[in-house]
């Protein structure tokens, strides 16, 4: 196992880990501030995924179809949230994994209807295609280098909108007391509706950028979705921090897990068997890390609520 | 508006005449549809214990039902190539015989509902939600990686398994062990429900701070709750198996653990039928609107929408006007 192998895995792990805090973010933003479980933050990945597909497909402009996935993700949120979410604030968890199950469905069964059932695809942008040297003689993907790049600066980003922004203090004051800020003046049905569509404008971006590595098909949000909810249990729910601190340890556990851990069992074990047992074990890395942690902390890392 | 107790015996009724009248008539296939329907409402009365009862939102209940289903598989799957199946230290033959194979499901996943109760239940909310939908893709993707087991193909068994008595092969003896189970499967959760357990575990779902005041511990309701559901609805897993005469990861899959909260919620959630009105209304819309259109998946997302918004009891609520306890 040469050391070039690990630093590629490690920013394999990476790269995926900052696409997972896309996801991560807007929903642990959407439960800290509206206390909703939403199901359906795969379907809006998915949303930006097919919309970025179409628009490269047809005018053949990356940047182009990165905005239009932003949009469209952000308005499919933000219609969603005006029509069905809003409904569903007051009422119990169930409702809501039930609704937003629902929304799943449509969604799923609604993209098949207009897209088909074969998978689309969207290739990496010329500027960005091809590898990479870095110090010390590792060849790199540039597009996976620059989406760790464009993951980081979306961190720096959200950290300056909560934390330096207008909009920044009524969202975290609405995690806190949405009551208080409502009878300031805060107009709270249009900051949920922006809230919500932040979050899914994220999540979109993150299937669009994901979409060009991968491809662009029905369901795929839903594996990332459960993903991003190991995430944001590991970092604690509501805390953008956590989902950061949470969506790297758990892309880095994945990716490093699935080449170490087959290779660990072969120092004791005949091949074959290895294999089998470290690849099994595996694909449940993330959850048992999750478990781990819960037993530890059963709010997660940076959980400040029960 | 009508009682729920006459709608009851319309539906138990319904069971009963519509699989007859096929048999009459020799339509073998609504038989087969019939039997889906009852070993779905069966796992969902399982979840219906924990979730109705015992107010736990479990997104994670196929692994119970996948965990039956695999049960199932890997005992027929030894028995059918003589192969012994090695336990560690010794060694035991594959069964044909569905009383032992029912035993080892229910055992199985009530032993995996203890495990992940005392992980879970530790938590609440929408922490209990997530972390429940956690471990059902920790074994999806254990199963998926489990290449001796067929891995991602799933397990065919060549013959369905036998009962001592019937003739499983026909549609009709194994439709009536179904219904036989589901009914059993019903007493149990109506005792329940009147037992002081049943009493103290809505208590606790209602206002833990008083249960606990007068000396109970929430906990341990809610995680004895959870394992008698996790045993039926492993039951129903092995049931559904045999329907199949298939094994996959599908079973295991969260889609599956959304469509079991599915049944209940468009049956009428915490009341004794609304699992088996929920199960039957799902597979006859499934081969209706299936038929009608490739995108019925659609349309059960907007009837469920509809219901979560506007009619929060459900099918039975519906009917009977009133809206059923609150989870």
């Amino acid at each position: 196992m040469s050391t070039l192998l690990l630093i590629e895995q490690i920013l394999n792990g990476l790269q995926f880990g900052v696409m997972l805090f896309l996801m991560s973010a807007g929903l642990t933003l959407i439960f800290g501030v509206m206390g909703l479980i939403n199901l359906a933050h795969g379907s809006l990945y998915m949303v930006g995924a097919f919309a970025a597909a179409a628009v490269a497909g047809a005018t053949g402009s990356f940047l182009l179809a990165l905005i239009t996935a932003l949009a469209a993700a952000a308005t499919a949120g933000a219609l969603v949230e005006i029509v069905v979410i809003r409904r569903l604030y007051r009422a119990t968890h169930l409702d809501q994994v039930l609704a937003t199950f629902a929304l799943i469905l449509i969604f799923s069964e609604g993209t098949r209807w207009v897209f088909g059932s074969f998978p689309l695809f969207l290739d990496i942008p010329d500027a960005l295609s091809g590898p990479v040297s870095l110090p010390g003689g590792i060849k790199y993907p540039l597009y996976r280098l620059a989406l760790i790049g464009i993951g980081i600066l979306v961190a720096l980003g959200l950290w300056w909108l909560t934390a330096r922004t207008r909009l920044g203090i009524q969202i975290r004051a609405g995690e806190n007391d949405r009551e208080m800020i409502a009878a300031l003046g805060v107009d709270i049905s249009r900051l949920y509706t922006i809230v919500f569509a932040l979050g899914a404008a994220l999540a979109g971006l993150a299937g669009a950028l994901v979409g060009a590595i991968q491809s662009v098909q029905i369901g795929m949000g839903e594996p990332v979705l459960i993903l991003a909810f190991v995430v944001i249990v590991i970092g604690g729910i509501g805390s953008i921090k956590g989902a950061f601190v949470g969506a790297l340890l758990v892309g880095l556990t994945d990716t490093l897990g699935g080449i170490f851990l087959p290779e660990l069992f072969k120092l004791f074990m005949e091949t074959d068997a290895a294999t089998q047992t470290g690849s099994a074990l595996a694909s449940m890395a993330v959850y048992i890390l999750m478990s781990l942690v819960l037993i530890w902390r059963p709010t997660g890392l940076f959980g400040a609520r029960a | 508006m009508i009682a729920e107790r006459y709608i009851n015996a319309v539906v138990l009724l319904g069971l009963l005449v519509v699989p007859s009248y096929a048999l009459m008539v020799d339509e073998p296939f609504t038989i087969t549809l019939a039997t889906r329907a009852v070993v779905l409402a069966l796992a969902a009365v399982g979840l219906n214990i924990a979730l109705g009862t015992g107010g736990l939102v479990s997104l994670g209940h196929a692994v119970f039902f996948g965990l039956g289903g695999y049960a199932m598989g890997i005992l027929a799957f030894h028995a059918q190539t003589y192969a012994p199946l090695s336990l560690g230290i010794f060694e035991i033959g594959g069964t044909k015989s569905m009383p032992i194979i029912w035993l080892v499901a229910i055992v199985v996943s009530a032993l995996a509902a203890l495990a992940i109760g005392l992980l879970s239940l530790r938590t609440s909310g929408v922490y209990f939600i997530m972390i429940t939908l956690a471990f059902g893709q920790m074994f999806y993707y254990f199963a998926i990686s489990w290449s001796a087991y067929g891995g991602e193909d799933g397990l065919s068994i060549y013959l369905r398994n036998d009962f001592p008595g019937l003739n499983t092969l026909q549609p009709m003896p194994f439709f009536g062990l179904c219904l036989a189970l589901l009914c059993l499967a019903l007493i149990l959760h109506w005792r329940l429900l009147l037992s002081p357990f049943g009493l103290a575990l809505n208590a606790a779902r209602q206002a833990p701070q008083r249960v606990e005041t007068v000396g109970l511990n929430p906990m341990r309701l809610r995680l004895v709750a959870f394992v008698i559901s996790g045993a039926v609805t492993g039951l129903a897993g092995a049931l559904f198996a045999d329907l199949n005469r298939f094994v996959s990861p599908t079973m295991f899959s969260w889609q599956l653990s959304g469509e079991l909260i599915v049944l209940i919620i468009i049956g009428g959630v915490g009341r004794l039928f609304g699992p088996v009105l929920g199960a039957i209304l799902f597979v006859v819309l499934e081969h209706w609107l299936g038929a009608v259109t490739d995108f019925w998946h659609v349309w059960l997302g907007v009837i469920l929408l509809l219901i979560v918004l506007f009619a929060r009891g459900g099918l039975l609520g519906l009917l009977t006007g009133k809206e059923g306890p609150h989870v």
